[in-house]
């Protein structure tokens, strides 16, 4: 079991199935194009959301956008039944949304204890600091097995666990992962959204942006396919797994 | 034999004060990756401040007193001119130039243009005669050595073990990785530009009772050679400034003892681009590759 209790912040008035995250209609532009030309999508308490699409068709941007690191042109953002547009990555951070970056980031040069420690940098409450480090090694073992090493010597797939460690040091409410399958041997792949499945469980609501289309939609409650920059379809993971038009695009027939 | 070892001594003493100076470089070289070349006015500064404080309290009449009371107030000083530094000459400059092309050579333009504007107004304020340090100790080599590496283990705590040491490598290491952390960018490298300038001061008060003197261009000679000995340990490293100094200060002395004393500089800056010739990262300096 994932210890999920924020130490400091009071739990996010969000019962199940109420909106937690309401994303409408933002434009947002980026290295010069129109990256996203109007998305709306919506994430309930609870839920595993999926957002699948191709390369570059605007996922990386969406997740960006929602952890307020790109400017937005237009539209909302609600989190927690505020708008969050104007709020700064940090703060947002501290509202209890953590982002799982694309490409893992973790900090190589800091050893794996240092790099989940500085996860827990937005509430540094040493008593859940101790419960998450035992859920993650109960949840990654191999973790658990090189806190002492340094990030950077990590495999792959061992820096995607950590990474995932990393967000639940700050005991989030909203976890958006970023492509978490991504240059990962196929057997750490299934054992990292094992993971995912069980950190939804502890109640931790999660956004899922994947290009392994299949094991997103297998993993996901609800799911929305992007295509460049727009919302091309949305609906319950197990109706989409079956629709003809993605399995020719995404699943490979 | 008696000679070497005075000059190790001289030159462990000269090297630990070179690398109080340059960790001031490598620090903000590690979060910002730039080179702020005001740090040498900060040293300069923080020198005068430990001065009129020293001599307020006395001076050699309570050397205890006087040397620990001036080099507190100098840190104080120094912390606070380092700040404003920041907060004036680059941070207008890295709010406006995110992510453009030019966003790392203007703000060293900013850095060279404080450093002459400091250098300036202290002539300004301060004449630019040399002033005369009041003789503290009788032996001050073992005193400016033990007080450089007591501080040096004080600041290896500070960066290994509290929250502020932890979000300085993360914003060095990943900044957007550390604002997902919730880290405070701005906080942080304002207490980087305190700390740094804080480690400045005592070098600039040790400096100053080894040599007994200060004046307005003092800066150049001891910034000059504690960023070579940034670089040379690899910059952006802490460990790397505290090493490359002590190899400049004992390398310093030890050619003081052959027939080319005056060349110290020349070979200073052969050694620079030797290593750099084999290791282009500097001692202990790494490129950090990707993994997949």
């Amino acid at each position: 079991m994932i210890r999920t209790v924020h130490p400091i912040r009071p739990a996010v008035v969000a019962p199940a199935g109420s909106s937690l995250l309401e994303v409408s209609d933002i434009r947002v532009r980026y290295g010069g194009i129109q990256a996203l030309k109007g998305v709306t999508l919506r994430v309930d308490s609870g839920e595993i959301v999926a957002l699948i699409g191709a390369n570059g068709a605007g996922k990386t941007t969406t997740l960006k956008s929602i952890a307020r690191l790109l400017p937005l042109a237009s539209g909302t953002i609600r989190y927690a039944g505020r708008d969050i547009a104007s709020m700064s990555t940090e703060d947002l951070v501290d509202a209890g949304v953590a982002l799982v970056p694309e490409g893992r980031a973790i900090f190589p040069n800091l050893t794996v204890r240092e790099n989940l420690e500085l996860g827990a940098y937005a509430h540094r409450n040493a008593i859940a600091i101790r419960e998450t480090l035992e859920d993650v090694n109960e949840l990654f073992p191999r973790l658990g097995e090189r806190m002492n090493q340094e990030g950077g010597t990590l495999s792959g797939g061992e820096q995607q666990m950590l990474a995932i460690a990393r967000a639940l040091m700050a005991r989030p409410t909203l976890l958006l992962l970023d492509e978490p399958s991504l240059g990962i041997a196929p057997k750490l792949v299934a054992h990292i959204f094992a993971a995912i499945t069980a950190i939804a469980k502890a109640g931790v609501t999660i956004l899922l942006v994947e290009q392994n289309t299949r094991i997103a939609l297998a993993t996901s409650m609800r799911a929305y396919v992007l295509r460049t920059g727009e919302i091309a379809l949305q609906g319950p993971s197990r109706e989409l797994a079956t629709n003809a038009e993605i399995q020719a695009a995404y699943l490979g027939g | 034999m008696h000679r070497i070892f005075e000059a190790l001594v001289t030159g462990l003493a000269q090297g630990a004060m070179i690398a109080l100076v340059a960790l001031g470089y490598t620090m903000v070289f590690g979060i910002l990756k730039m080179i702020n070349f005001a740090h040498s006015e900060v040293f300069m500064m923080a020198a005068y401040v430990g001065l009129f404080i020293l001599t307020a309290l006395g001076g050699a009449h309570s050397p205890w007193i006087a040397g620990i009371g001036g080099t507190v107030g100098a840190m104080i000083g120094a912390a606070a001119l380092g700040m404003l530094i920041e907060r004036v000459a680059y941070r207008p400059l890295r709010a406006r130039g995110r992510g453009t092309r030019l966003s790392r050579i203007t703000p060293l333009v900013t850095a060279l243009a404080t450093s002459v504007f400091l250098q300036n107004a202290a002539q300004l304020m301060f004449s630019a005669k040399f002033r005369p340090y009041p003789r503290l100790f009788e032996q001050t080599r073992p005193v400016i050595f033990i007080v450089a590496v007591v501080v040096m283990v004080l600041l290896n705590q500070l960066v290994k073990k509290t929250w502020f040491g932890k979000a300085m490598r993360a914003l060095s290491s990943n900044e957007e990785a550390a604002r997902l952390m919730g880290v405070r960018t701005s906080r942080v490298i304002s207490m980087t530009f305190a700390v740094g300038s804080g480690l400045a001061a005592v070098g600039a008060v040790l400096y100053c009772l080894d040599q007994s003197q200060v004046y307005p261009t003092m800066g150049v000679v001891i910034g000059t050679r504690a960023f070579v000995a940034a670089v040379l340990g690899g910059i952006g490293n802490i460990t790397g400034a505290m090493l490359g100094g002590l190899l400049l200060g004992v390398l310093g002395e030890f050619v003081k003892l052959t027939d080319y004393s005056g060349g110290v500089d020349v070979l200073v800056f052969l050694v620079l681009i030797g290593v750099l010739l084999v290791k282009p990262t500097g001692l202990l300096g790494s490129t950090a590759g990707e993994k997949v």
